[in-house]
């Protein structure tokens, strides 16, 4: 996956809590075997309607989502995440994930930063005002830069360290295999099988 | 200090822990179908790597198989595909598959606990979302994203960091009437859509105590819409009195070694959880759903909630705009909303039980006139059992569709969707804006409700017949 240091660009203000990964793409997209092209699907429904922010040419090529608490709730499809890197966001600042959302997020590289209500609104009012102001999301000095703001979030050394490699899990997890194998050997017999 | 159930489960299944990173849990059980699984099987190809343990991963054909017409190819091109990929993968890599027309067919969630595959202690995942189902085991099971079923099929882990825990503790008796579904339903309205994250719940009490397996897999099924990845209730003999003698449940002196094994998970009296919620049982009625999302419910007898009355400008927007496209008034019962649909089924209430429930209240009934009314079993086995039972029969002289098993009209990906403003009454798990279809307007209701809204052609509870 693509590493991921400091990031700056534009953003989107969402102004929506609570959505769901139904939302983020509809399941006509899931039906698709590949993980690329999801980005046409992105929102698809609330796309149709021409008032939609997307659909303001103001933030074409923006980066950066800004959303509401809950962001992701719903189904574990990570269709979501390949949705939103594929239209081109690079992360997403929210007051509060859904878990699975934001393990696909992790696995992927796209990041989502948790950051208090009161600045999610301060940056959602700044890009309304002007679409042009530019956020900086800097994994490495773990704080988000913008509209004359500055402040931290939180993630965890692992966790930050693996994306600022652009690690993925299994081939970190295969270095433990022995380890893997030993756990196996000490499972109780009477444990099912789907044989 | 004592431990929780979800405490103990987490710590039996630690390959390794290091300072900083997640623990790294060893998976019992994997199921598999065919949405979330494609991309994972494709970047094993690519890596040259093998399943690490078929012998502890099943797959089934779920989300986007039709149900009706079942022994004709799939007419949609690309669910067609994506199940042939399924096929293919589950051929390649030596994965056990229940495809459509087998008598093991069936929704993910339905398949693992019919086999006894899903038993208490284990850790179980699968790329969907109410995975949490298993949890009512007294099993840790969750929902993982694409990354994760591939990082499962190659290694049989996951790294994890620790959740939270979160007690809901259900006091007294459910009055006749109220479900496992408006059990949870009330818990996800009281704590919120997000108000389970990072947690597991471990739901408690003596209402939980009295629920059937079957009850309890609804409540556990739906700890995702709270924000949980997982729920959980202790093993105890309604449990074991369950998966006794299922096909892949340990069986003699293996029994024996579970059953004490089993035993020793319940969370200990001195264990404590990190958020803890009580819930009166005796002051719940049905309840069902007026918004866009599964926190957006209230009792049946009331009325839909007014946007004035909440001060936080956010949640009144909020509302506002699930009223804007539900399509209702502020104020009016929600007990006179007129529906054009009913669904019975899905992995939170298409078991045998949910099915006998549906068919108490339809039997001798007849279902409104326009109505159009799908009751699609869980399982191909629930579907033999209920049709030995006759239930199938009482369905069709009330006017109501028999169909075949799948996931169908809870999300919509085959043949079976809402046109745009067409509206539902659906025993299914989300309410969310197009779930059911684009455009489509979802009310969540226990299959008593839903069967006594066929009736009348309005939400209805089946007291009020």
């Amino acid at each position: 996956m693509e590493a991921f240091t400091i990031h700056t660009g534009r953003a989107v203000p969402l102004r929506r809590s609570d959505v769901d990964t139904d939302q983020i793409i509809p399941s006509e997209w899931l039906k698709r075997i590949e993980r690329t092209g999801f980005g046409a699907g992105l929102f698809s429904e609330w796309r149709a309607d021409p008032s939609f922010v997307l659909n303001n040419p103001a933030y074409a090529g923006a980066s950066i989502l800004l959303a509401g608490p809950d962001f992701g709730t719903g189904s574990s499809r990570e269709h979501a995440v390949w949705a939103l890197q594929d239209y081109g966001f690079r992360a997403v600042l929210s007051p509060r994930f859904a878990d699975i959302f934001r393990g696909n997020a992790l696995g992927n590289g796209l990041l989502p930063v948790v950051v208090p209500v009161d600045v999610v609104e301060a940056l959602t009012a700044a890009v309304e005002a002007d679409p042009t102001t530019e956020i900086t999301v800097d994994l490495v000095a773990r704080e988000v830069r913008g509209a004359g703001r500055t402040v931290g979030f939180e993630l965890d050394d692992f966790t930050r360290w693996r994306l600022m490699e652009g690690l993925d899990d299994v081939g970190l997890t295969l270095r433990h295999e022995e380890q893997i194998t030993a756990f196996e050997a000490g499972r109780p017999a009477w444990l099912p099988t789907t044989a | 200090m004592g431990r929780t159930l979800a405490e103990k489960v987490w710590d039996a299944h630690v390959v390794r822990r290091a300072d900083g990173e997640p623990d790294l849990l060893y998976i019992d059980l994997h199921l598999v179908h065919e949405v979330t699984s494609p991309q994972a099987f494709e970047a094993l190809r690519l890596a040259g790597r093998p399943v690490r343990r078929p012998d502890l991963t099943i797959a089934t054909e779920d989300h986007n198989v039709p149900t009706t017409d079942t022994l004709l190819p799939i007419a949609d091109p690309v669910s067609r595909a994506q199940v042939e990929a399924l096929r293919k993968n589950c051929a390649d890599f030596g994965v056990r598959l229940f495809p459509m027309n087998d008598p093991g067919q069936g929704i993910v969630h339905v398949v693992g606990p019919q086999l006894g595959l899903s038993e208490p202690g284990m850790t179980i995942v699968c790329g969907d979302s109410h995975t949490s189902t298993h949890g009512a085991f007294g099993a840790l099971a969750f929902g993982i994203g694409t990354s994760q079923v591939e990082h499962v099929l190659a290694t049989q882990t996951l790294p994890q960091r620790r959740p939270k825990t979160m007690a809901v503790t259900v006091q007294g008796e459910l009055p006749a009437g109220v479900t496992a579904k408006d059990l949870i339903l009330a818990v996800i309205a009281r704590i919120g859509t997000g108000g389970g994250a990072g947690y597991v719940i471990e739901y408690r009490g003596e209402a939980v105590r009295a629920l059937s397996m079957e009850g309890r897999m609804t409540v556990c099924n739906m700890s995702i819409e709270a924000g949980a990845r997982a729920g959980m209730i202790a093993p105890d003999e309604t449990t074991f009195e369950y998966l006794k003698g299922r096909p892949n449940a340990p069986q003699g002196a293996d029994w024996d070694a579970a059953v004490a094994y089993w035993r020793t998970l319940a969370t200990d009296d001195d264990a404590t959880f990190d958020h803890e919620v009580v819930i009166d049982a005796p002051s719940l009625s049905p309840y069902v759903t007026w918004g866009t999302n599964p926190g957006q419910a209230a009792p049946l007898n009331t009325a839909i909630p007014d946007p004035a009355d909440y001060g936080d400008a956010a949640a009144k927007a909020s509302v506002e705009r699930a009223l804007a496209y539900m399509g209702l008034t502020p104020g009016a019962p929600l007990s006179d909303v007129a529906v054009d649909t009913v669904f019975i089924g899905s992995c939170t209430n298409g078991r045998l039980s949910d099915l006998r429930a549906a068919a108490e209240v339809l039997r001798g009934r007849q279902v409104a006139d326009g109505l159009r009314v799908l009751i699609v079993p869980g399982s191909m086995e629930v579907k033999a059992q209920a049709e030995a039972e006759g239930l199938d029969e009482v369905f069709r002289a009330a006017g109501a569709d028999w169909r075949s098993a799948g996931c169908s009209m809870c999300l919509g990906m085959n043949p079976d969707t809402l046109s745009p403003g067409e509206r539902s009454a659906s025993t299914s798990n989300r309410n969310f804006e197009g779930r059911q279809g684009p455009g489509g307007r979802t009310h969540l209701v226990s299959p008593e409700v839903a069967a006594a809204t066929a009736v009348t052609g309005r939400l209805t509870a089946p007291a009020d017949l």
